[in-house]
């Protein structure tokens, strides 16, 4: 009760005052919107009040024989130092107490890794710094990428609500529905959760984990990456939108209409400023991490392409770079991550600004073709 | 009387023809276990300085959210460099240092049993650390991986310095080994007569058994680097997937090293806090058997619960269901302890030195600790909290106010036998209480943190994070501001004060007591008899 009104009085003051008294002063796990998170928070609790119980009386005894048996009050030292039953019974008792709270926890894990009867498949892929969906049933898939702006990040600008918890793309979900996750990383280990659901497993590379998650309400749900996994681990957020059915479905539509429509652009016969423009945006999103905004670069682990050899080199050489990714360095292989048009416009772009100016331009067919060469 | 030996070695002074040689060369080529334990002390009271100051860079860039001080790329650096330089430089070498001090006295051994091997154990580890702290102004910069350094971050992702850390930890490895022989061969073979094992003081114990873990999991260690060394440098793909390998056979020979390596931190200290609660207390131990078999209990249970650090890796139920049930186990031993030690208290008649205060604050936080690692052992539970700041708070209780507090009161306890001189009890009163509030303020609010949601190991954190960020960095600076008291303490101490007696707590009790403070630089050339 406490700790709702804590809530309620953090709530009140992230509406009246500005940044920082957004802030609140939570101390506690939400109880989540999933069976799974509700099990899970009950037994936080439980565990937690048996401790508060032990602590009470440990803690009690301790104080008590601080307070009172002190040699500044004259006490008397007394003289025993071992007493069998006592200690049978404090070895007993814990064992007792401990039981009794592995049986609920062993059935709320039963549960979790029941996987079976799912309605929903979704392939979740770590990558450094970014996760992918892979709606594996419909056959489409999208990157979510941290949107929160570099200038908040450094400073420049006001913090806003959502501030590193925000995505340009969120994964959408049904309510009421079981959703199988499938989790692996094309680089490092990463870890996807998010608290609301009481979810979290180790996307690793090689490997395919398996949760699933039954959202009742629909909202939105945020999360983070929790296995360190570079540079960026602290900026590559996880939103969940849970939908009712019926807009789940109209959503669907409309990502396998857009997964169509952007097959189809690579036979577009493209200009070179919109591939500039087109690459602009997809070089932020994808390169700016490590490359920068400014194509500076973080030397000597993310070399700097304004100016660089590679960017102002022979064309061949560079698409090869991004196709395939330099193997023992972060540089990874952007060929399967990234669509043609995508990786033309940001090959172009790397080629063009900074005043890297080589006035030459990739078209998605070029990358097409040099892909195919390749095979 | 024998020449006084002087734990600063700036001012050491003597008047005796078979005390110590002079200069540098005396620390150099000293076989002497008390030379060597002083040394232990100093360089794992400089490597606490530096981890610690790796902390304050970390606190002060967490004071706020946004990046202020320094990049994402460095914070990982010090993140990890802080880790290793705690685990591997502050606390194991402070508690091999006590070791070293303490064991032979107090089994009324003339020294350790190899001490030619002892000289190089501890010399071993300034070249180690120099090598690991140096990565740091490498191309590249230093691991930046964590201090679990797991693959593949640390292998095909890692910087290039990854292989001169790599032979760092082999080389405190080698250190931590001989160590430990040099302490079983001693315990095993350097006893006074009389003294039959169950007889043995706790801290003798404590050590006898971390010894063997040493020895069991240090080789684990330096197996798991050094397939990290062949991945990285011989094209082997022990936790390579592309190659057919698998990271998380990393995770779990890690973690068999991992786990027992935390008690090889917290054990000593769970001896030493057993010296000093009977003696402020002027009553025995309470239940003494149950202590002896409670340590060895939970060192023998530290071998199967490896895996509770790898709850959310995707292990199958049953044996997520085994190492849960293991887990909890543990709780049983280490509740003996927590229950012994305030029957020991109770009907006592106790006063509040510094060693005492520090002993008590032990005792309350190490079992928060306790508790919240109970509450991480409930598996489904683990799936919220694992690699969140409640974690970090949890190991920070049982690692502070358990490991370092524990030293910290050792010291104070046995600084009178050490140097010959009473500390200041004003100054040392005052390290306590500014340690207990600043410890507190950093770490509480860190177990609200993790529950709240905010993930461990990130540079920068969402808004509703931030009061509590920056009450745990007020703490932090407060906590690690409050150190270099400590510093000046033992310095004040080393160089002069009141005289001590030959056992200057009354209720203290064991042989280290029945020799002159400061203790002689040789002692018990003649094995006392232990009755």
């Amino acid at each position: 009760m406490r700790k709702k009104a804590l809530r309620v009085g953090s709530l009140m003051a992230g509406l009246t005052l500005s940044q920082l008294a957004l802030a609140d002063w939570e101390v506690n796990m939400t109880p989540g919107v999933t069976g799974v998170s509700r099990d899970i928070f009950g037994l936080h609790m439980t565990i937690f009040w048996i401790c508060v119980a032990i602590g009470i009386v440990v803690f009690g005894v301790m104080f008590w024989s601080i307070f009172a048996h002190r040699k500044s009050r004259g006490y008397k030292p007394a003289n025993f130092h071992e007493h069998t039953w006592v200690e049978i019974l404090w070895t007993i008792i814990p064992l007792a107490i401990l039981v009794v709270m592995a049986i609920p926890a062993t059935i709320t894990l039963l549960d979790m890794y029941n996987t079976d009867e799912s309605e929903v498949d979704i392939k979740v892929t770590g990558y450094q710094w970014k996760w992918r969906y892979d709606f594996i049933n419909e056959e489409f898939g999208y990157f979510s990428t941290l949107s929160t702006p570099r200038d908040e990040i450094y400073n420049r600008a006001e913090k806003n609500e959502n501030y590193l918890l925000e995505v340009d793309k969120p994964l959408v979900l049904p309510v009421g529905r079981k959703v199988r996750f499938l989790m692996t990383a094309n680089d490092v280990i990463h870890s996807w959760w998010v608290p609301a659901l009481g979810v979290k497993k180790d996307a690793i590379p090689g490997f395919i984990n398996e949760t699933w998650t039954r959202i009742d309400e629909p909202g939105i749900y945020r999360g983070q990456c929790t296995e360190l996994c570079g540079k960026d681990h602290g900026f590559m957020p996880i939103v969940v939108k849970a939908v009712p059915q019926d807009e789940y479905d109209e959503w669907v539509a409309e990502q396998v209409a857009m997964a169509e429509k952007e097959r189809e652009l690579t036979s577009k016969d493209w200009t070179l400023e919109e591939l500039m423009a087109r690459g602009e945006k997809a070089y932020d999103t994808t390169c700016a991490a490590c490359h920068q905004q400014d194509g500076s670069g973080s030397p000597p682990a993310f070399p700097a392409l304004k100016g660089s050899a590679v960017a102002t080199g022979p064309v061949d050489h560079h698409m090869d770079i991004v196709v395939h990714g330099v193997s023992g360095t972060a540089m990874q292989a952007f060929g399967k991550q990234l669509s043609e048009v995508d990786l033309a416009a940001i090959i172009t772009y790397e080629r063009n600004a900074w005043g890297n100016d080589t006035g030459e331009m990739v078209t998605p067919k070029q990358i097409l073709d040099y892909k195919n060469a390749q095979q | 009387m024998s020449a006084v030996i002087d734990t600063h070695d700036h001012s050491h002074d003597q008047d005796h023809h078979h005390g110590p040689a002079k200069g540098f060369k005396r620390w150099l080529l000293t076989t002497n276990h008390k030379d060597i334990g002083t040394m232990y002390l100093i360089f794992s009271f400089t490597m606490f300085l530096l981890g610690g100051t790796m902390a304050m860079v970390i606190r002060a860039e967490l004071f706020q959210p946004g990046l202020q001080i320094v990049e994402p790329a460095f914070f990982n650096q010090m993140t990890t460099m802080h880790g290793l330089i705690m685990v591997f430089g502050a606390v194991m070498p402070a508690f091999v240092g006590l070791a070293n001090w303490m064991i032979p006295l107090m089994i009324g051994a003339p020294d350790m049993a190899l001490p030619r091997m002892n000289n190089w154990s501890f010399w071993i580890l300034p070249a180690a650390f120099a090598l690991l702290v140096s990565t740091l102004f490498m191309s590249g910069g230093a691991p930046n991986f964590g201090w679990t350094f797991y693959a593949p971050l640390s292998t095909t992702y890692g910087p290039p310095s990854t292989t001169f850390f790599i032979f760092a930890i082999h080389m405190m490895g080698i250190s931590s080994i001989m160590g430990a022989i040099n302490v079983i061969a001693t315990i095993l073979n350097l006893r006074a007569p009389g003294m039959t094992l169950m007889k043995m003081p706790l801290f003798v114990w404590t050590w006898l058994i971390t010894a063997f873990l040493l020895i069991a999991v240090m080789p684990v260690l330096a197996g798991v680097v050094t397939m990290m060394l062949m991945d990285i440098n011989f094209g082997t793909s022990f936790f390579n997937a592309a190659g057919g390998g698998d990271p998380v056979l990393f995770q779990h020979v890690f973690w068999f090293f991992g786990h027992p390596e935390v008690y090889i931190m917290i054990l000593p200290a769970f001896g030493a806090v057993s010296e000093i609660i009977p003696a402020f207390s002027r009553k025995r131990l309470f239940g003494y058997a149950s202590m002896v078999y409670a340590v060895g209990a939970i060192a023998l249970l530290s071998f199967v619960v490896w895996a509770h650090h790898m709850f959310t890796v995707g292990m199958p139920v049953a044996g997520e269901i085994f190492f849960m049930y293991c887990t909890m186990l543990i709780a049983v031993p280490t509740g003996v302890k927590v229950f012994n030690w305030v029957a020991t208290m109770f009907r006592g008649s106790m006063t509040f030195e510094a060693p005492m205060l520090f002993s008590i604050a032990f005792v309350i936080l190490f079992t928060i600790g306790g508790f919240s690692g109970l509450m991480l052992a409930i598996a489904p539970a683990d799936f919220q909290y694992h690699d969140t700041y409640f974690v970090v708070a949890h190991f920070h209780y049982v690692l502070v106010p358990g490991a370092i507090f524990g030293i910290f009161a050792s010291a104070y306890y046995w600084l009178p036998k050490w140097t010959g001189n009473m500390y200041d009890e004003t100054l040392a009163k005052t390290h306590f209480w500014m340690s207990f509030i600043g410890m507190n303020l950093a770490f509480f609010p860190m177990h609200f943190l993790g529950l709240a949601g905010m993930p461990r190991r990130i540079p920068d954190y969402a808004l509703q994070f931030a009061d509590f960020n920056m009450v745990s960095s007020i703490g932090a600076f407060m906590f690690g501001s409050t150190q270099l008291l400590f510093l000046f303490i033992v310095v004040k101490c080393a160089r002069g004060g009141e005289k001590a007696a030959a056992k200057p707590w009354d209720g203290a009790e064991g042989l280290e007591w029945t020799v002159p403070s400061p203790a002689p630089y040789h002692t018990f050339s003649t094995p006392p008899e232990v009755k």
